[in-house]
C-alpha cells in the first residue's frame, strides 16, 4: 500500500497539468479539480487508518537503494496533516468555483486559477510527505511559487503592493533555507531526516545549535512567529478570499509543522524552551493585541492568526509528549476554523461590499444565516466550551500545568489572556457588522466624523467612512434594498469547513488519543528512524 | 554497484575537512552584497541581490562539497577520484529555482512600473495612512502644548496618538 504515498503529490500535479490543457473549458477544469483533490481526500484517508493500523509508510522513490534515494515518509502527524489540508483545500476549491460563478468575471484570469491552485496543493502534500530536508525545500518552493500567484491574481495595484512584500520575504527564507541546507550537509553528510537524527548527535553542540537556529528561522518567518511575522497582516488581506482562506489555514501550518518535525526528529536533545516558549508568549499576546486594534475584518483575522500560532509554539516549546499532542490537536483545529473565518470575511465582503467595521452594520436581520456562522466560528476560534478551540485550549494549558515552570506558567496565563483578547476583538467585530442596526452605524459614523477637526474633514482620503458612503448607506436604509441573495455554493462551502470544524469538536476524544499516539511516536525518534532506514543502511 | 556508490558519497562527504578559502570568501562577498541589494526600494535591484545571493550559496554548496575531483560516473572514474554529486543535484535545483523567481519577479516588477511608473515596493497603505496622522500631528498649528483647552483639534490629536499605537 506505499504506492498510494506520492500520489497526494502526482495527483494535484496531473490535475495542473489537465486543467492547463483544459483552459478554454472552465466546466472540464472545475470537474477535473474537484474530482482530483477529492482523490486526494480519500488516498490521505487511507494513508491515516495505515499508519495508525501498521505504523508510518514509507517509499523510495525510483527503486534507489536505501539511504541514496529521496524518500516519502508518512507517519501518523504527516497522514493526519494531509487529510485536514486536502478537505480543506477541497472545500475551499469549492467556494472559489462558487464566486468565479457568481461573479462571472472576465477580468480575473480564472483559467490559470485552476492550475496554480492544485500546483499549491501539491506543494503542500509534498511538504508534509518529505522525508529529506532538500525534498521539503522542494515543497515549500512548489507552495511558494503558486502562492506568489495567486498573491497577485489579476495584477491589481493593491495585490501587487501587498504581494511584493509577501515575495521578498519568502524569497529571503528561502535563501536562509538554502544556507541551512549546504551547513547541513557539510556538517552530517545527508539530507536524509532519518539519517540526520541519528548524525546531528555526534556533532559538537555549538554546531548542531547554528544549525537548528537557522532551520528555526526559516521555519518561523514561513509560520509566522512573532519578531519574523510583520509581513502576514500586511499581505494576507488583499488577495481573493478562497486565497487567503487557503493561505491563513495551511501555509503558515506548513511551517508550524516543520518545526514539529525539527524538533521531534532532528533536534530532539536540545528543546531551546526559553527562546520557543518566549516566543510563543510574544506571537500570542503582541499578535492579538495587534488583532484587537484593526477597524477591518480580514487585517483583524491575519493578526489572530498570528497570534495563534503562538499556542502551537507554546506546545512545541514545552518538548513534552502532552505539549505536542496538544500542538498537533491545536493546528487541525486552526486550519479548520482560521479557513472558515476567512471565507466569512470573504462573503460579508461579497454581500456588504467591505470588510471595513466603520462601513458594516446591521447584517444580522439581513442575513441571518452568516451570523449564525459567524458566532459559531469566533466561539470556537475564542475557545467557549464544549468547541474544538476550547478542548485544544485546555490540552495545552494542561501540558504547560505539568511541566510546572514559571515561564510554562506564564504562557499559561498568557494563553488564556489571549483567548479572552480574541473572544473581545471578534464579538466587538460581530457586534458591529451584525448586531447594531444601520441607523447606529450612520449615527455612530456621523458622531466619529463630527469629531473632526472640519480642516482634517477637507482631507477625507485619510478616513474610511466619506460623506457619500453616509448618503448611499442612508439611502439604503430608506430603500431597504439591500438586500442580496448570497450565492449558494459560496454559502455551503463556507457552512461546510464551519461543520468540519464543529465535527472536530464531536470527534475530539478519537482525535486527541491520535495526536496523543502521534506525539508519542515522536518522541521516541527510533519509530521513524526504523521505519525509515533498515539496520545495514544506517 | 550500489554499495560501492554509497561508500564513496560517504567518504568524500568526510573530505570537507579543509575547506578551500577562497571559495568561502567568494561565497561570503556575495551574499553580504545580494544582502545589502535586498535592502534596496527598488525591485528590480531587490532581484539583484537574490540572484547575487543564491549564487553566493552555489558556491557555498561547492564548499561543502569536498574536494574537487573527476565525473562521478561508475566506469570513467574510480570511486575515490569521484567528486561528491549531491550537492551538485541541489546546486542545479537551486539554479533552476532561481530562474524562475527572476522570471516571476520581473514580471512583478514590471507590472508594478506598468501600474506607478516606479518599481519601488512601496510601504503598507495602513502603515502609509498612520504616517501621515503622525505627520499631521507634528504639524499641527493648532496644537499648542502650553495652552491648557479641550478643543477639538486636541481631541484629534490624542485619536492620532492612539492609531499610531495600533499601528505598532
Amino acid at each position: 500500500m506505499t504506492n498510494l504515498l506520492p500520489l497526494p503529490v502526482l495527483l494535484p500535479l496531473v490535475g495542473a497539468a489537465l486543467t492547463l490543457a483544459l483552459r478554454h473549458s472552465p466546466r472540464l477544469q472545475r470537474l477535473v479539480s474537484i474530482t482530483l483533490l477529492s482523490g486526494v481526500v480519500a488516498i490521505a484517508a487511507v494513508l491515516v487508518y495505515q499508519t495508525d493500523q501498521h505504523g508510518p509508510q514509507v517509499l523510495w522513490i525510483g527503486g534507489w537503494a536505501e539511504p541514496l534515494g529521496i524518500s516519502l515518509v508518512c507517519d501518523r502527524l504527516s497522514a493526519l496533516m494531509l487529510l485536514i489540508s486536502s478537505l480543506v483545500t477541497l472545500l475551499v476549491l469549492v467556494f472559489s468555483i462558487g464566486q468565479g460563478v457568481a461573479d462571472n468575471d472576465r477580468d480575473t484570469p480564472l483559467t490559470i486559477y485552476y492550475p496554480t491552485y492544485l500546483v499549491l496543493c501539491a506543494g503542500i502534500g509534498n511538504a508534509f510527505l518529505a522525508g529529506d530536508l532538500f525534498n521539503l525545500f522542494v515543497g515549500f518552493e512548489v507552495l511558494l511559487f503558486a502562492s506568489y500567484v495567486l498573491i497577485t491574481l489579476g495584477g491589481t495595484a493593491t495585490r501587487i503592493r501587498a504581494g511584493t512584500t509577501y515575495i521578498v520575504v519568502n524569497l529571503l527564507s528561502s535563501l536562509l533555507f538554502l544556507i541551512a541546507l549546504a551547513a547541513i550537509y557539510g556538517a552530517a553528510g545527508t539530507v536524509n531526516l532519518a539519517q540526520l537524527s541519528q548524525r546531528l548527535g555526534d556533532l559538537g553542540h555549538g554546531v548542531t545549535l547554528v544549525l537548528q537556529l537557522l532551520l528555526l528561522m526559516v521555519f518561523a518567518i514561513k509560520a509566522a512567529v512573532f519578531p519574523l511575522s510583520a509581513w502576514l497582516p500586511d499581505s494576507y488581506p488583499t488577495a481573493p478570499a478562497p486565497v487567503t482562506a487557503v493561505f491563513a489555514g495551511l501555509l503558515t501550518k506548513v511551517g508550524v509543522y516543520a518545526i514539529i518535525r525539527m524538533q521531534t526528529l532532528l533536534f530532539s536533545d536540545s528543546p531551546l524552551h526559553g527562546l520557543l516558549l518566549w516566543a510563543a508568549l510574544l506571537t500570542m499576546v503582541i499578535g492579538i493585541l495587534g488583532a484587537v486594534a484593526q477597524s477591518d475584518i480580514k487585517r483583524m483575522l491575519s493578526f489572530t492568526l498570528v497570534s495563534h500560532i503562538g499556542y502551537m509554539i507554546f506546545g512545541i516549546g514545552l518538548a513534552t509528549p502532552a505539549g505536542f499532542a496538544g500542538a498537533i490537536f491545536y493546528v487541525v483545529h486552526h486550519i479548520t476554523i482560521q479557513t472558515a473565518l476567512f471565507l466569512i470575511a470573504g462573503l460579508i465582503e461579497r454581500f456588504a461590499g467591505s470588510t471595513s467595521l466603520s462601513r458594516l452594520g446591521g447584517l444580522a436581520p439581513v442575513s441571518p444565516r452568516l451570523a449564525i456562522l459567524f458566532f459559531i466560528c469566533f466561539m470556537n476560534l475564542a475557545g467557549i466550551p464544549p468547541l474544538s478551540g476550547f478542548l485544544g485550549k485546555v490540552g495545552l494549558m494542561q501540558a504547560g500545568i505539568d511541566v510546572g515552570t514559571p515561564l510554562a506558567i506564564t504562557l499559561v496565563v498568557g494563553g488564556i489572556v489571549t483567548s479572552l483578547l480574541t473572544l473581545y476583538a471578534l464579538a466587538k467585530a460581530w457586534s458591529q457588522a451584525f448586531w447594531r442596526t444601520p441607523h447606529e452605524a450612520l449615527v455612530s459614523a456621523v458622531a466619529d466624523a463630527r469629531d473632526v477637526d472640519l480642516r482634517h474633514l477637507a482631507e477625507r482620503d485619510e478616513y474610511d467612512l466619506e460623506l457619500s458612503d453616509l448618503k448611499r448607506a442612508a439611502d439604503a436604509v430608506d430603500g431597504q434594498d439591500s438586500r442580496i441573495a448570497l450565492p449558494r455554493t459560496m454559502f455551503a462551502a463556507a457552512a461546510a469547513v464551519t461543520a468540519l470544524s464543529l465535527l472536530i469538536s464531536v470527534v475530539a476524544g478519537p482525535l486527541y488519543s491520535y495526536a496523543e499516539r502521534s506525539a508519542r511516536d515522536m518522541s521516541h525518534t527510533s519509530v521513524y528512524v526504523d521505519a525509515v532506514l533498515s539496520p545495514e543502511a544506517r | 554497484m550500489t554499495r560501492s556508490t554509497t561508500l564513496a558519497v560517504s567518504e568524500t562527504a568526510n573530505n570537507t575537512a579543509a575547506p578551500n578559502l577562497v571559495l568561502i570568501l567568494v561565497c561570503g562577498v556575495l551574499v553580504a552584497a545580494g544582502i545589502y541589494l535586498i535592502l534596496e526600494r527598488s525591485l528590480s535591484r531587490v532581484l539583484l541581490g537574490v540572484v547575487l545571493a543564491s549564487n553566493g550559496i552555489s558556491v557555498l554548496f561547492l564548499v561543502v562539497s569536498g574536494r574537487a575531483g573527476g565525473a562521478p560516473i561508475i566506469g570513467v572514474t574510480s570511486t575515490d577520484k569521484m567528486s561528491d554529486p549531491l550537492p551538485q543535484a541541489m546546486v542545479l535545483t537551486a539554479i533552476v529555482i532561481t530562474l524562475a523567481t527572476v522570471g516571476f519577479v520581473l514580471a512583478l516588477a514590471y507590472r508594478q512600473w506598468q501600474l506607478s511608473n516606479s518599481d519601488d515596493v512601496q510601504d503598507d497603505i495602513e502603515d502609509a495612512k498612520i504616517q501621515r496622522l503622525a505627520e499631521r500631528d507634528r504639524t499641527s498649528q493648532t496644537y499648542d502644548a502650553d495652552a491648557e483647552s479641550t478643543t477639538r483639534s486636541d481631541e484629534a490629536a490624542t485619536e492620532d496618538e492612539d492609531e499610531l499605537e495600533e499601528g505598532a
